[in-house]
C-alpha cells in the first residue's frame, strides 16, 4: 500500500502526461505482479462493489477521533471529500506497516463485506492505525468504492506497453474487460496483459475480446473553413451522429458478446441485439450505437421508418438487470451499425473506411441490423444546411470519417480521421440563485450553481428589481406574481479565473446558508447551453435539460432581460 | 464587572487602559502583538511591542514611535498591568496579558505551540479570559513534526538537484521564509532568496537568529548554480517574469492550507508542503486548556465552529469580529495575498 500510495501522490501532484507515464512505468518496474494487477485495475477505473459505505466509515472516524458529527460535517465542508476528511480527522498515532496492495484488497478489504458492524469497526480501526494520512485516504476510498485519480486508461496502457515492450494497442485490446468485475485481478491476468506476443497463437479466454473503440475529435469551426481544413467533401463519409450508447457486437465461435464503450459487457441487458447478432457469421465484429428506435410508418429517416427515441428512454434500460415485458415493449433497443472491424475472423481495422463500409453493408444485408445511412452532400455548405435538420431528426449532428483512413485506437493524437460535428447547444440566459462548493480540486470554491428563469417576462426593469429586492429581504414570493424559477444546475464551462471571480461575488452576495448551499442575491446572468430538453414531473419547473453547462457569464446583460419559462416551453417544441 | 477588552470599530480596545490591541484603524495608542501587516498597521500615534519584534516592525513600518518591553516585563498604565509573553508565531510575536481589578485577560494575537528555531516558544499564561485566534480551527488540521516536514523538503530539493532543475519554494516572506531557511539542509545547494525576503532575513540575523547563507539572484555568478538552488520567494514572484531565469523549475508552496488535496491541486504547484505558523487543532485546544480560562473569545478563522465546540466543552465561548487574516477559505483560494494574513 505504501508503494501504491506513493504512486498515487506522484500522479496526483503533477499535470504533466510524461511525468505520469514515467511514474507509472517506475511503479510497474518495482511492484510485485500481484500488487501491479490491482493497481492496473484501480487506475483504469475498476471499482469493486462498495465494501462498506463511506458514510459509515465517517461515523466510525468520528468515534475514533472523539468528535461530534456536526464538527465532522464542518470539516467535510472545508475538505470537499469524505475519504480525505476521514483521513485528516483521525489522530496521528499510526504505526505504519508495509502490507502490499493485493493483500490489502484480497485478504482485508473484500472480506469485510458481510461482516457484522462491530467486527467491521474493530478491523477498520486497526487498519487505519497501520497507515499514514495518505494511506488512510486511499484505504477509505477503496473501501468506499470511490477511488479516482487523474490518469486515463490510455496512460496506463502506454506505461504498461513501455514497461513490457509490447505494442500499446495490443495492451489496450487485452485490457478490454479487465475492470468489468467478472474476474479478480491476479498475477496471471496481469502477466497476460504484458506477455510477449506470439503471432497466431490466441490467448486462452480471449475469444470474446472486443477492439478498442476509435473516438472522434470535436470539430469546432465554421463550415466556410472546412474545405481548407478537411479538403473536398468527396474524401469523406458523412453520417448522422446518434445519441445512444456506443457499442461493439462480437460474434465468434457461435457466441455473442456486446460491449459498451465503458468496456463493460452488457450482452444480457440487450437481448434484442444478442438475438440479431446470433445470425451473423462467426468472426464478425461490428461497431455502432445501441439505441431505442421509435418505429413510425409515416416518418422516414434514410431508408428506415421511424426515428431515434430520446435518450431518456434508453436511460430506462441502462442499469436495469431484470427486463420485464413492459420495459422491452416500451423501450425496444436496436443496434445502428456503422463499422466492421473483423470479418471471417480477420482484423480488418487497417483497411480503409471505404472498403470497411462496403463490407459492412454486404455482411448486414438481409439481417435485422440497421446500417447508419450515409448522406451525400454536394459541398460542406450543403452539409451545413442539412445539419440544421438534426434536432428534427433526433440526432446530434454529423460524423465525418475519412474514406481512406484506417480504424484508429482511442482518441489518438493522429487527429483528422474522425470528426464529430455537433449542432450548437440550445441556449438560455438565466440567473444564478444558489451556489454550492465543489469537490476535489474545487473544494471550498463555489462552483456548482443553480439557475433560474423568470416565471414570465418582467414588464419593466423596475418590476424585476422589485422582485430581486424582495428576495434579498427574504420576503416570500407573491402568489401569482413575477418570480425566478429554478430549472437547471451546472458546474462546468468556466475557467478557473472565472470561477474565482464568481466565487467572490457569491461570498459577497450570500443571503442565507442551508448546509453547504448558499442562496445568493440575484446579480449575475449566465448563458447556459444544453443538448436537449424534456418535460419532467420530477423538477419544480416541469422541465429537465440534458448536459447543461455554462457557456459564458453575461456581465453585459441586465437581470430583467434573462429568459423566461415561456422561452423554455418554446424550446420544448423544437 | 466590565470587560477588560471590548470590540470597537477601530479594533480591540481596553477601556480602563484606553489603548487598543492590533487596531485596524489609526488610534493614539496601540499594543502590537506581531509585525504581520494585518496586525501591525501604519498610522498609530504610539506603538508598544515586544523587544525582539523591534527590528522586523521597523523594517516593515519605518519610523514609528515605538516603545518595547522584554517578554515578561510588567508596566502599569492607567491602573492596568500589562506584560507581553511569547506567542511562538514569528520573531517577536506576543500574547498580551492584562490585569486589572483582580482579573486577568490574555489576547493571543496569532500563535503556534509547536517548536520553531526562529522565535521564542509559546508560553502558556494563566488567565480568566483568553482571546484566541482560530485560523486552523477544524480537527482536520494536524501538523506533522518539523523533522518529517524538513526531511520532505530536503528530499524534494535534492531530487531536483539531481534532475538539474531549480527548486522554487514560495511562502510568506516574513516568518515562514525564515523558518524554512533555518530548517533546510544548506549542504544540498545554494540558497537564493527574493528581494522581499532578504530585508527580513537581515532583521532576523540582527536579532540573533541563526540562518544559513543566502544570496539574491543578482549575486549568483555561475548560472549552473541556479539549477541547483533552493529559491525562496513570495507566491506573487512565482507568477512574475522574475521566475524566468530559473527555467524549468519545480515549484512548491508552503502553507497550512496545503493540508488539503483540493487546495494543493487548485494552486497548480508541483508540491505543497504543510507548514504553518499558526496552531493546528490540537495546538489550539492545548493552548486554550493551559490558560485555565473559563471564558474564551474567538477571533479570525473558524469562529462559529470553535465557539460551538468550546461551548460543548463547558466553556463560556463567544466571538469578536476582527479584521485580521481572512476567512480561511478565501485565504485558501488566494494564498498569494502578500499584504494580509499569513496562513
Amino acid at each position: 500500500m505504501k508503494r501504491f500510495a506513493g504512486l498515487f501522490a506522484e500522479l496526483d501532484a503533477t499535470t504533466s502526461t510524461n511525468a505520469k507515464v514515467e511514474a507509472l512505468q517506475r511503479y510497474f518496474g518495482q511492484a510485485p505482479a500481484a500488487d501491479a494487477a490491482w493497481a492496473v485495475y484501480f487506475l483504469s477505473g475498476g471499482k469493486p462493489r462498495q465494501v462498506v459505505p463511506t458514510s459509515r466509515l465517517a461515523i466510525l472516524a468520528c468515534e475514533v477521533a472523539g468528535i461530534a458529527p456536526w464538527l465532522f460535517d464542518e470539516c467535510y465542508q472545508a475538505v470537499g471529500d469524505l475519504a480525505e476528511t476521514i483521513a485528516h480527522v483521525l489522530p496521528r498515532d499510526s504505526e505504519p506497516t508495509d502490507v502490499g496492495l493485493a493483500v490489502w484488497v484480497e485478504e482485508r478489504l473484500l472480506p469485510l463485506r458481510g461482516l457484522s458492524e462491530p467486527e467491521i469497526a474493530q478491523r477498520m480501526k486497526a487498519y487505519w492505525r497501520e497507515l499514514d494520512a495518505q494511506g488512510r485516504f486511499l484505504l477509505t476510498k477503496l473501501v468506499g468504492g470511490g477511488f479516482r485519480v487523474g490518469v486515463s486508461k490510455l496512460l496506463v496502457q502506454r506505461a504498461l506497453a513501455a514497461h513490457a515492450g509490447v505494442d500499446a494497442k495490443r495492451v489496450a485490446q487485452r485490457m478490454m474487460g479487465y475492470t468489468d468485475g467478472k474476474a479478480m485481478p491476479s498475477v496471471e491476468r496481469f502477466q497476460a496483459l504484458i506477455a510477449a506476443h506470439d503471432e497466431g497463437v490466441p490467448a486462452p479466454g480471449d475469444e470474446g475480446q472486443p477492439y478498442p473503440f476509435f473516438l472522434a475529435h470535436p470539430l469546432d469551426a465554421p463550415p466556410e473553413v472546412f474545405a481548407s481544413r478537411l479538403g473536398p467533401v468527396a474524401a469523406w463519409q458523412v453520417e448522422w451522429k446518434y445519441d445512444g450508447i456506443r457499442g461493439q457486437v462480437v460474434k465468434r465461435a457461435g457466441r455473442v458478446w456486446l460491449w459498451s464503450r465503458g468496456e463493460e459487457l452488457v450482452t444480457e441487458r440487450f437481448p434484442e441485439i444478442e438475438a440479431l447478432a446470433a445470425q451473423l457469421p462467426d468472426g464478425t465484429v461490428l461497431d455502432g450505437e445501441i439505441m431505442v428506435w421509435k418505429d413510425d410508418p409515416v416518418e422516414k429517416q434514410g431508408t428506415f421508418a421511424g426515428r431515434p427515441a430520446p435518450f431518456s428512454l434508453l436511460q430506462q434500460r441502462i442499469g436495469r438487470k431484470t427486463l420485464t415485458k413492459k420495459v422491452l415493449a416500451e423501450a425496444p433497443v436496436t443496434f445502428m451499425a456503422y463499422d466492421l472491424l473483423e470479418q471471417d475472423g480477420q482484423d480488418i481495422r487497417e483497411r480503409p473506411q471505404r472498403e470497411r463500409r462496403g463490407r459492412l453493408e454486404a455482411v448486414l444485408d438481409g439481417t435485422g441490423f440497421k446500417v447508419s445511412p450515409v448522406e451525400s452532400g454536394a459541398s460542406w455548405l450543403d452539409y451545413a444546411k442539412r445539419r440544421e435538420r438534426s434536432r428534427e431528426l433526433g440526432v446530434e449532428g454529423f460524423m465525418l470519417k475519412r474514406l481512406d483512413a484506417a480504424y484508429g485506437t482511442g482518441r489518438t493524437k493522429a487527429e483528422g480521421l474522425w470528426w464529430k460535428w455537433k449542432i450548437d447547444p440550445m441556449t438560455i440566459d438565466c440567473v444564478l440563485i444558489y451556489a454550492q462548493a465543489g469537490h476535489g480540486r474545487r473544494a471550498s470554491v463555489y462552483t456548482d450553481y443553480t439557475f433560474a428563469v423568470w416565471s414570465r417576462a418582467p414588464a419593466s426593469q423596475e418590476e424585476a428589481d422589485a422582485v430581486i429586492e424582495a428576495i434579498a429581504a427574504r420576503e416570500p414570493p407573491q402568489p401569482g406574481g413575477l418570480q425566478l424559477v429554478a430549472f437547471a444546475k451546472a458546474y462546468s464551462g468556466l475557467t478557473d479565473e472565472e470561477f474565482r471571480q464568481v466565487d467572490a461575488i457569491i461570498r459577497k452576495g450570500t443571503l442565507e446558508k442551508f448546509g453547504p448551499v448558499r442562496s445568493v442575491k440575484p446579480s449575475l446572468v449566465f448563458e447556459l447551453g444544453f443538448e436537449g430538453i424534456n418535460r419532467s414531473p420530477r423538477h419544480k419547473s416541469g422541465i429537465a435539460v440534458r448536459f447543461p453547462r455554462m457557456l459564458r457569464i453575461r456581465f453585459d446583460k441586465p437581470l430583467h432581460e434573462a429568459n423566461t419559462l415561456q422561452d423554455l416551453e418554446a424550446l420544448l417544441k423544437l | 464587572m466590565a470587560d477588560l477588552v471590548v470590540h470597537r470599530p477601530e479594533g480591540l480596545y481596553c477601556p480602563p487602559g484606553d489603548f487598543y490591541i492590533d487596531p485596524w484603524r489609526p488610534v493614539p495608542r496601540a499594543v502590537i502583538t506581531h509585525a504581520h501587516s494585518d496586525h501591525a498597521r501604519a498610522g498609530h500615534g504610539h506603538y508598544l511591542a515586544s523587544q525582539p519584534s523591534e527590528g522586523v516592525l521597523r523594517a516593515r513600518l519605518g519610523e514609528i514611535d515605538l516603545q518595547t518591553l522584554a517578554y515578561g516585563e510588567r508596566i502599569v498604565h492607567h491602573g492596568v498591568t500589562l506584560s507581553l509573553h511569547p506567542a511562538g508565531h514569528v520573531l517577536g510575536s506576543s500574547q498580551v496579558r492584562l490585569e486589572h481589578g483582580g482579573r486577568v485577560w490574555v489576547a493571543s494575537g496569532d500563535y503556534k505551540v509547536a517548536p520553531d528555531r526562529t522565535c521564542t516558544p509559546f508560553e502558556p499564561v494563566k488567565c480568566d479570559v483568553f482571546i484566541t485566534e482560530s485560523t486552523f480551527g477544524l480537527p482536520i488540521y494536524r501538523w506533522c513534526p518539523d523533522d518529517e516536514l524538513f526531511a520532505d523538503i530536503n528530499g524534494w530539493w535534492a531530487r531536483n538537484v539531481v534532475a538539474g532543475r531549480a527548486s522554487v519554494l514560495t511562502c510568506y516572506s516574513f516568518g515562514k521564509a525564515q523558518r524554512i531557511l533555518s530548517g533546510v539542509d544548506p549542504s544540498i545547494g545554494p540558497i537564493v532568496v527574493h528581494g522581499a525576503v532578504e530585508p527580513l532575513n537581515r532583521a532576523y540575523r540582527a536579532a540573533g537568529v541563526d540562518l544559513p547563507q543566502t544570496c539574491m539572484v543578482t549575486g549568483v555568478k555561475d548560472r549552473a548554480d541556479l539549477k541547483r538552488a533552493l529559491v525562496v520567494c513570495p507566491p506573487s514572484a512565482a507568477a512574475s517574469p522574475w521566475m524566468r531565469r530559473f527555467g524549468d523549475a519545480s515549484t512548491a508552496f508552503a502553507s497550512g492550507w496545503m493540508q488539503l488535496r483540493g487546495a494543493r491541486r487548485r494552486g497548480g504547484w508541483d508540491r505543497g508542503f504543510v507548514l504553518s505558523d499558526h496552531a493546528d487543532w490540537p495546538g489550539l485546544m492545548s493552548a486554550i486548556g493551559a490558560t485555565g480560562a473559563g471564558r474564551v473569545i474567538v477571533t479570525h478563522g473558524s469562529v462559529p465552529v470553535m465557539v460551538r465546540y468550546l461551548t460543548e466543552q463547558g466553556l463560556q465561548a463567544e466571538a469578536f469580529d476582527t479584521e485580521y487574516g481572512g476567512d480561511g477559505v478565501e485565504a485558501d483560494v488566494q494564498p498569494d495575498v502578500e499584504e494580509g494574513g499569513t496562513p
